[in-house]
């Protein structure tokens, strides 16, 4: 691991023309204006809270981070960081910053911003809910508990360099400084702001926010100083909000709306896919989702593992993917498919009600108990409880639903007194695209603590510290550590801690106008769609 | 009057401070932990413990409420937590919309209410009548989500003649109007009817009708003015119902209202919003009561104000 430079921005920062051909779409033309709808306000455009997915592409496209990834892939690329190398030990980053990149307000974004930022997203003033992701930087513990406001880590060499110590090796540091927490923002623009910096963001990215409307619209304008060359190709992103999901899709249908940010109502997706020409203009793709329901194992009788198994085989999960449109494939451990890290040749326990029964017996259970399943109270998930339930009642077993509002969900399970949950509404959307992202909170000891996303209350120290060697490794790609993450979600699946159920599939659709590669419509990390690359035809 | 005006002023702050109170503990035992929501899901329990102390989570409800009444008596509502904005500003920029919405809506209730209800009382027992009053009891028992969205398929989608939803136009107000005006109009139909067929019934109605006045001068001149009375101060009462029934037609319409902002805030129990709108709608409606309190009196000398 010596030099690790970041081939394509290297090669295309001494070959200009070829940059050019290399990133920006033949066929675009620049110009022109879309409409996205929403039903939520945007709560927030400041990079250091905004955590939906509303607002998470939107602020990707009004700021920008060190570190990036190729639009509707899942494939790190340098950022505001032109290039950088990582020391041996894997402990120290140094990120050489983009010469001539400007803030919207027409400044120089140097490294002072950069080492601004970061200090920033971890001081517990600013209320980030992504302060936890930089917990590797060193003196992240002293900022964090308030003992210090500048993280010590982080070094400013010379205004186009900054150095990251970090405390304690982190395969996935590249990753987190591709989050939107690690955006670079300009202090005088924050200051200025008084605390409504969300409203009034100032970045470096391909849009900059133009006029408002509280409740109902704001709007994107073309960012014309934008430091990729060419991007982006539309004059004007308009995004609506307060609107209901099945009003736009008549107004898209209407030709009024371009994109329903908030995806096809589930009770009109048989109708569009079944028109060819609606069904043509929605694009499908893969998401890092796994939707599962969680055995709490400290609930008698879920702490006796058989029990558990029996649970995992009594779950038909054809029938609740049936039950959602097949707009899911069925799920046997938790990672994604399109995870890396993924095991390719797992059965996970099959859908088999005597051995279930079986197991129970075993465990001493042969007439089955008595538990309860909360579930959130939207649509389609209490219709999915009510399929668990009948398969729990097929093999003795007596869940009663408990359907509440989302927070109180959340609730039940960070305190431990559910005794199983269906994730679904809540379930678990990768952060970056890195196999660790689906443990530390959710399998993993530091989640089981009271009040943490672990529902299942599940702590094995022999697998968290195969985690933690995990991402030790300085090559967050290296073949070697994705088996052992492999392995540590193996392991987890015979403990049985989840039922995995299924992996949603994400469905796009557009208006006929809207240009750009299938992949920018279902990009991994940008949802709905990646603004700076789409474009329109007329 | 000027006792009895202070005297219901009074009444409505202890009103409203009691509205307060309550809200304020229902949303202090709720089982859902606001501090959780900020914090978001990969968040320490430090973070955490961090933020709850920052908002003031972490004392006893008795100060909590302290806080927040001592800021509102200071004309601050407090920040959202979500949105880390001014509680008062996200409101201001929507409380137009719902008061435009408001006023159109019962105005829309009034002319469809009250047409129904004096045709139904001139054509009594008819079939007229049984047919209207079966409507207005279809259209109180109605769904409203359901008629919102018929009436904008219908009259939007498939004509084209007002938009898909929105604000800004008068146009943008008809349909949104015009599903509360439906939705609402059946109790008025109701009051009216009866009312109607009683003051059809009275001795001065017969007088008029002796002293040869046309059948239509009795009703517009006589009947109408005396039958209407009663219906004033439904209306301040409706103002209550109203306000539920906004939330879900802001919904559909895409309006934005405070009804839209309350729905929000709920989903993501940011306190702050919840409180600032459940006030503002009491305030609206102890307002609404006490001005047609006062009202009454000025079009019906017979009610005194003691």
């Amino acid at each position: 691991m010596k030099k690790l430079l970041a081939s394509t921005a290297l090669i295309a920062a001494f070959s200009l023309p070829a940059f050019a051909q290399e990133t920006l779409d033949p066929n675009a033309t620049p110009g022109g204006n879309i409409t996205v709808t929403y039903k939520d306000d945007v709560a927030t455009l400041d990079p250091a809270i905004g955590y939906d997915w509303q607002n998470w592409s939107m602020i990707k496209s009004l700021f920008d981070g060190l570190m990036d990834y190729e639009p509707g892939t899942t494939t790190l690329r340098p950022g505001l960081a032109e290039s950088y190398e990582i020391s041996d030990d894997g402990l120290t980053f140094t990120f050489h910053l983009r010469p001539g990149v400007k803030f919207h307000n027409g400044r120089d974004m140097v490294a002072e911003d950069v080492k601004y930022s970061l200090n920033r997203v971890t001081n517990p003033e600013t209320q980030s809910p992504g302060a936890g992701f930089f917990g590797a930087i060193a003196g992240y513990d002293a900022v964090a508990d308030g003992s210090a406001d500048s993280l010590e880590g982080v070094t400013v060499v010379d205004p186009a360099t900054v150095e990251i110590k970090l405390s304690r090796p982190d395969a996935t540091f590249l990753h987190v400084m591709a989050l939107n927490f690690a955006s670079v923002v300009p202090r005088e623009a924050v200051d200025a702001a008084n605390g409504d910096f969300g409203k009034m963001p100032i970045g470096t990215g391909a849009f900059k926010l133009g006029d408002w409307t509280i409740g109902q619209k704001l709007i994107f304008e073309k960012n014309a100083d934008y430091w990729r060359a060419g991007l982006p190709y539309l004059d004007t992103v308009t995004f609506e909000v307060g609107q209901e999901p099945i009003v736009a899709l008549l107004r898209l249908q209407n030709g009024e709306v371009d994109v329903p940010g908030d995806g096809i109502p589930p009770a009109k997706f048989q109708e569009v896919m079944g028109d060819p020409a609606q069904a043509a203009r929605v694009v499908e793709g893969g998401q890092l989702q796994t939707g599962y329901i969680t055995l709490n194992v400290t609930t008698p009788p879920m702490d006796d593992v058989n029990v558990r198994k029996a649970i995992n085989m009594a779950i038909n999960k054809d029938r609740i993917t049936q039950l959602i449109n097949g707009r899911a494939v069925p799920a046997n451990q938790p990672l994604p498919p399109s995870m890396p890290g993924y095991t390719e040749d797992y059965a996970g326990y099959a859908y088999d009600v005597e051995a279930a029964k079986a197991l129970l017996a075993e465990a001493g259970l042969a007439d089955g108990f008595e538990t309860e399943l909360y579930v959130m109270n939207t649509d389609p998930n209490p219709r999915i409880a009510q399929a668990i339930q009948q398969d729990l009642a097929a093999i003795g077993v007596n869940a009663s639903i408990q359907s509440l509002a989302q927070a109180n969900v959340i609730e039940a399970g960070g305190a431990g007194t559910a005794p199983m949950i269906w994730s679904g509404g809540m379930a678990w959307i990768a952060d970056f695209p890195d196999p660790s992202n689906f443990f530390g909170p959710i399998l993993g000891c530091a989640g089981a603590e009271e009040g943490g996303w672990n529902w299942s209350k599940f702590c094995n120290a022999e697998i968290d510290a195969e985690a933690t060697a995990a991402d030790s490794m300085i090559d967050p790609a290296d073949p070697a550590r994705m088996q052992m993450w492999s392995d540590v979600y193996m392991k987890v699946m015979e403990e049985a801690p989840w039922v995995p159920v299924f992996n949603e599939q994400r469905y796009t659709m557009k208006s006929a106008r809207m240009g750009g590669a299938d992949a920018l419509y279902v990009d991994p990390v940008s949802i709905p769609v990646n603004y700076d690359y789409v474009y329109v035809t007329e | 009057m000027a006792a009895y005006l202070i005297r219901r002023l009074i009444q409505s702050a202890l009103i409203l401070l009691g509205v307060s109170f309550i809200t304020f503990f229902l949303l202090y035992v709720l089982p859902a932990d606001p501090v959780r929501q900020i914090a978001g899901r990969s968040a320490t329990p430090q973070t955490v413990a961090n933020i709850r102390a920052q908002l003031g989570l972490d004392q006893p409800f008795i100060v909590q409420y302290g806080r927040y009444l001592a800021g509102l008596f200071h004309g601050d509502m407090g920040r959202s937590y979500l949105q880390k904005t001014d509680v008062a500003t996200l409101i201001m920029a929507r409380l137009p919309a719902s008061l435009l919405l408001m006023v159109a809506g019962i105005g829309a209730e009034l002319v469809i209410g009250l047409t129904m209800g004096v045709v139904a009382a001139l054509w009594r027992g008819k079939a007229l009548d049984n047919g209207l009053m079966m409507t207005s009891f279809v259209t109180v028992s109605a769904p409203q989500f359901v008629v919102a969205l018929l009436l904008l398929y219908v009259f939007a989608v498939q004509l084209g003649w007002f938009p898909i939803g929105g604000y800004g136009t008068p146009a943008h107000l008809v349909l949104p109007a015009l599903t509360l005006g439906i939705l609402g109009s059946g109790w008025y139909a109701r009051m009216m009817r009866s009312s109607m067929v009683e003051v059809l019934r009275a001795d001065f109605v017969r007088t008029a009708r002796a002293k040869g006045l046309t059948r239509a001068r009795v009703i517009m001149r006589h009947a109408l003015p005396n039958a209407i009375l009663p219906i004033i101060a439904m209306i301040g009462i409706d103002i209550g119902i109203f306000m539920g029934g906004i939330v879900v037609v802001e919904g559909v319409f895409g309006w934005p209202g405070i009804g839209q902002l309350a729905w929000q805030a709920i989903q993501r129990v940011d306190i702050p919003i919840i409180m600032g709108v459940t006030l503002v709608s009491a305030f609206a409606i102890v307002l609404g009561n006490l001005l047609a309190d006062l009202v009454a009196p000025l079009i019906d000398p017979r009610i005194r104000i003691r």
